[in-house]
């Protein structure tokens, strides 16, 4: 009698916590692999997991000795680290390098964590903005080309290989217990800086909401470009009340001016690439995601700020 | 009592907060929309609206009752007078009538958002970045959208060339068509008297990156002003060439010049 294999996956991404999130879930159904460029990180004996750069040629010999399904690609290098170049490097050659693996090897299903970054921040943009939105970031910040390069190549292979059924989510800012991207820091910390007279609306996931998007994701093979957000806002000044963060306005006028103070202060909390996304909203549309894919957010907004209000020095 | 609470015994009457929590808007947990509208936001921005309205502009409104009491329709009026003083008057006239009460969101030029302080201002208080995309989303929501088809032609016109309507866009013309909205033409007499400029130091607005820069006495005058609300106009959503939408364009702008006329002719005096 043969029996039925588990789908063995690769996550790459494994240190962040979300990666360790959809691991969680996912690890009494799959056989997971688990990687990331920066560190390597033990997630248990039953989940292999390795440290490896994507653009070596060691990492093909992941894809020789385990036999994958699919890949769940969340190993993006955030925009506030490593500098450009090696951004570069990482987020678009790495991920090249991945789906030319996937393609070679047969995978049937890939999952592309991307970021509402890509559409840019400025001051025409409409509300609710939808998957078919132009995406303007490569042309404000040279330091969001290579999310938007990412997402172009993801597509390049979603219709050249539509074998591999790629899905690309576009998600809100992902926020939570060990997050550790420029929003969560800015809501965890105790003085936030604002732009004086802006507060953008914003849109808020839940870490554990964003993994389960992605398992859903993972259980439906549906190829495509998706937003995922809830279908609830908040402006940004409000959301640091409701964390508890002491608001510091920054001149927001001239533009140049908070570019200039971001820079010479080296506020890492506020980088100056995304100095217009604390400017000028950028509210995209999940419902596109949530009708294909039954999720619904479990977490909300009031949760979500009540555990920054409550954890102002998050381990 | 906190300042928030005192500020908001003086500044929002308990029925005005009655009226405003009466009307249902699709709004999140936190009591946002997507575009900014804050339910409690509004409550202040009616109070002080209230003032003007009744005691400032001595506001006469006929009609209201031709907006529909639900779903998409879009409020279609001339432009006057370099502020967007027009848009609020008709929003509160709509927003505080006694059947059906609605709360509409005006469609506001693309430079408001890049002001500090006034951008997130007019948003809270309803009014949305004329974008066809947000008028679209917003009559899918069933919303009623106010939209000033002349734009800052309307609004930066010099008072010489008052109560003469400019070039409408088609975009409000489409959308209704598309969505199904009903449009009630409004006829604004007496904001074009509020701010009468004589001229417009172009060079400066284009320096400063605005529309217009009037020449005009810092000061708003205390015309009194009428709204005519006409009756509902139908078109229906067939696929026709853009020259017979420009001839629906206008028949909704000579309703709007009828509506003009009866206020102007009903106008006693300018103050």
């Amino acid at each position: 009698m043969t029996q039925k294999r588990r789908p063995q996956i690769l996550v790459t991404g494994a240190a962040g916590a979300l990666a360790q999130q959809v691991i969680k879930k996912l690890r009494d159904t799959c056989d997971l692999v688990a990687v990331d460029f920066r560190e390597q990180v033990y997630l248990g004996d039953d989940i292999p997991s390795y440290c490896i750069d994507f653009n070596k040629r060691v990492f093909e010999d992941l894809f020789r000795r385990y036999h994958f399904d699919g890949v769940i690609h969340l190993g993006r290098v955030q925009s506030s680290e490593l500098t450009r170049m090696r951004r570069y490097n990482a987020n678009v050659l790495g991920t090249q390098k991945l789906l030319d693996l996937s393609h070679k090897y047969g995978i049937r299903r890939v999952i592309v964590l991307s970021t509402y970054h890509v559409y840019g921040a400025v001051a025409y943009n409409p509300a609710l903005i939808d998957e078919s939105a132009p995406l303007k970031s490569a042309g404000l910040s040279a330091d969001l080309i290579d999310s938007v390069e990412l997402e172009n190549l993801a597509n390049i292979y979603l219709w050249r290989y539509p074998e591999l059924h790629i899905t690309i989510l576009r998600a809100c800012n992902i926020v939570g217990p060990g997050v550790r991207n420029t929003m969560s820091k800015l809501l965890s910390s105790d003085r936030a800086p604002v732009l004086a007279g802006f507060s953008p609306m914003m849109q808020f996931i839940h870490i554990d909401d964003m993994a389960d998007a992605i398992v859903l994701t993972w259980n439906k093979s549906v190829k495509g470009i998706f937003n995922v957000a809830p279908h609830d806002w908040v402006a940004y000044q409000q959301a640091l009340k409701l964390c508890g963060c002491k608001r510091i306005p920054i001149p927001s006028i001239p533009p140049t001016v908070p570019k200039i103070i971001a820079t010479l202060l080296k506020l890492r909390s506020f980088p100056p690439y995304l100095m217009a996304f604390f400017k000028y909203p950028v509210v995209i549309d999940g419902r596109s995601f949530a009708k294909e894919f039954k999720f619904t957010p479990k977490r909300p907004l009031k949760e979500i700020f009540s555990y920054y209000r409550d954890n102002k020095k998050p381990v | 009592m906190g300042l928030a609470a005192f500020l908001k015994s003086r500044l929002v009457p308990a029925d005005l907060d009655a009226q405003v929590d009466k009307i249902k808007k699709p709004i999140g947990s936190l009591g946002y929309d997507p575009w900014g509208y804050n339910n409690e936001v509004i409550k202040y921005g009616f109070g002080i609206t209230r003032q003007i309205y009744e005691k400032y502009f001595r506001v006469q409104a006929s009609g209201v009752e031709n907006i529909p009491a639900e779903g998409p329709v879009l409020i279609i009026a001339n432009h006057s007078g370099q502020l967007p003083l027009d848009g609020l008057l008709i929003g509160y006239a709509i927003a505080t009538r006694k059947e059906k009460p609605r709360i509409p969101r005006a469609m506001i030029e693309r430079f408001f958002p890049t002001v500090p302080w006034l951008g997130n201002l007019l948003n809270e208080v309803g009014a949305v970045l004329g974008d066809p995309v947000n008028c679209a989303k917003m009559l899918e929501n069933d919303e009623a959208v106010i939209v000033f088809p002349e734009g800052v032609r309307g609004s930066g016109k010099l008072y010489r060339d008052r109560y003469q309507l400019k070039r409408f866009g088609n975009g409000f013309m489409h959308l209704a068509m598309k969505y199904n909205a009903p449009i009630i033409p409004v006829g604004v007499v007496g904001c074009e008297e509020t701010i009468p400029a004589i001229a417009n130091i172009k060079p400066l607005a284009n320096a400063l990156g605005v529309p217009y820069v009037p020449v005009a006495l810092p000061i708003i005058f205390p015309a009194k002003v009428h709204l005519n609300f006409g009756k509902p106009m139908y078109f229906d959503g067939t696929d026709i060439p853009e020259k017979q939408v420009t001839d629906r364009v206008e028949a909704v702008k000579a309703e709007i010049s009828r509506l003009i006329d009866k206020g102007l002719s009903e106008r006693k005096r300018l103050f």
